[in-house]
């Protein structure tokens, strides 16, 4: 039986090495299955957390161009917490099991939406540091070695570069704009630099799932590689908008061609993780308000649903 | 006591000529449901002129398992290919 798994174990290695795709009823190692269900569910879960911080300004955006678009922005990202749903259920776990674990604290979601939105400019970083962080990871993932979620990911990255875009002509406006605009826009930038830049997870030596996820072909790349390409793209963008990024030590390094940049507290990382980060609670507590109060809802419709394949019988 | 909502497939035509292709799936509680839901989980920027939803359950779908018994026996009959078959160069139009 042993070896049977093994000689499994090493047909399923030669067709990721090979670059096929696994699909959904493929034999898989079962913690290649348990992994992606704990990555896909988390990704779903990041995006359908991410809606609060912007739901926030919704009602407060400055004009009628800016709602709508933050409101097709929102509405998107429930579309991508969908997308992602059914490509991890399509390994076996239900949709109610996947909510149950997020409200409960079990499944982790993107730490960066652990953080406030106390200003109109915190929609325009956010569009810029975090979908761009998002988007770098994304891309990568379209090409992730599981089918159903590299679909998913080639669906979502088509959607997210306006959600980006939006972000930069917000910061764009208020740089262009008042002295107290700037500095709008500066207060921002220094708010949510660094949690996007840990949003490309631990440093890869002390990354546990990266050398396992790598050899599946579920990344592509590390950590501190998507990390690097973040911070060499976005620094120019900074300069372009006149703003400084709060970072002493970010320096272009002539002779390795990147962005040199200082040290990240990871000790705020692993305390936002665990739970103490400034919204954590209140994130969860909207989440449960939303599915509990909602539940007269969901069993009226299957009511609803049930009734009229009755009657459709009857007639 | 809440039950899950079943699982529809979505199909969905991006214009009139082309056939319709699978796009994802979702949850509703009813087939009319997973019409509007479709709507605007897949068709937000214009993807589609039609729609379908096929419950998931009334799927019948192949098993990877047979995958030899199924699609191996059609690798070594290339002779339904065009190429198989040996004709002069100079020959044209066919």
């Amino acid at each position: 039986m042993k070896d049977n798994i093994q000689a499994l174990n090493d047909i399923f290695q030669a067709r990721i090495d090979n670059g096929e795709s696994i699909e959904p009823k493929d034999w898989m190692p079962e913690k290649y299955r348990k992994t992606h269900i704990r990555q896909i569910s988390q990704h779903a879960h990041s995006e359908i957390v991410g809606m609060l911080p912007e739901g926030n300004w919704i009602s407060r955006a400055p004009s009628l161009r800016r709602k709508v678009a933050l409101l097709a922005k929102v509405q998107d990202e429930a579309g991508h917490g969908l997308y992602l749903y059914s490509a991890a259920e399509t390994l076996g776990i239900s949709r109610d099991e996947l909510f149950d674990q997020l409200h409960t604290g079990k499944a982790k979601y993107s730490s960066i939406f652990n953080y406030p939105t106390v200003s109109w400019a915190d929609m325009g970083a956010v569009g810029w540091l975090v979908d761009g962080a998002a988007i770098i990871n994304q891309v990568m993932l379209t090409r992730t070695s599981f089918g159903p979620y590299a679909r998913a990911m080639v669906k979502i990255c088509k959607e997210e570069s306006f959600h980006q875009r939006q972000g930069f002509e917000i910061m764009l406006t208020l740089t262009n704009g008042t002295e107290v605009q700037k500095q709008m826009a500066q207060d921002s930038l220094n708010r949510w630099w660094w949690p996007s830049l840990m949003m490309f997870g631990p440093p890869d030596a002390e990354s546990t799932h990266t050398e396992q996820s790598m050899k599946w072909k579920i990344k592509r790349k590390t950590n501190d590689e998507l990390r690097q390409q973040f911070i060499d793209i976005t620094a120019p963008q900074a300069e372009f908008l006149g703003l400084t990024i709060p970072d002493p030590d970010l320096k272009w390094n002539e002779e390795t061609k990147h962005y040199d940049f200082g040290a990240i507290d990871w000790d705020e990382f692993w305390q936002v993780v665990k739970g103490f980060g400034p919204c954590n609670k209140e994130r969860i507590d909207a989440r449960v308000k939303a599915w509990d109060e909602g539940a007269w809802v969901r069993d009226a419709a299957v009511a609803y649903g049930e009734k009229k394949i009755q009657k459709s019988k009857v007639a | 006591m809440s039950k899950d909502w079943p699982l529809f497939e979505v199909f969905i035509r991006s214009k009139n000529g082309l056939e319709h292709r699978h796009m994802g799936s979702l949850h509703a509680s009813d087939p009319e449901m997973a019409m509007e839901n479709a709507r605007d989980v897949y068709t937000r920027r214009q993807e589609g002129v039609s729609i379908w939803v096929v419950a998931s359950t009334d799927i019948t779908a192949s098993n990877p398992k047979e995958y030899g018994e199924l699609f191996e026996p059609a690798a070594d009959k290339i002779y339904r290919h065009p190429t198989f078959y040996d004709l002069p160069d100079e020959l044209k139009h066919i």
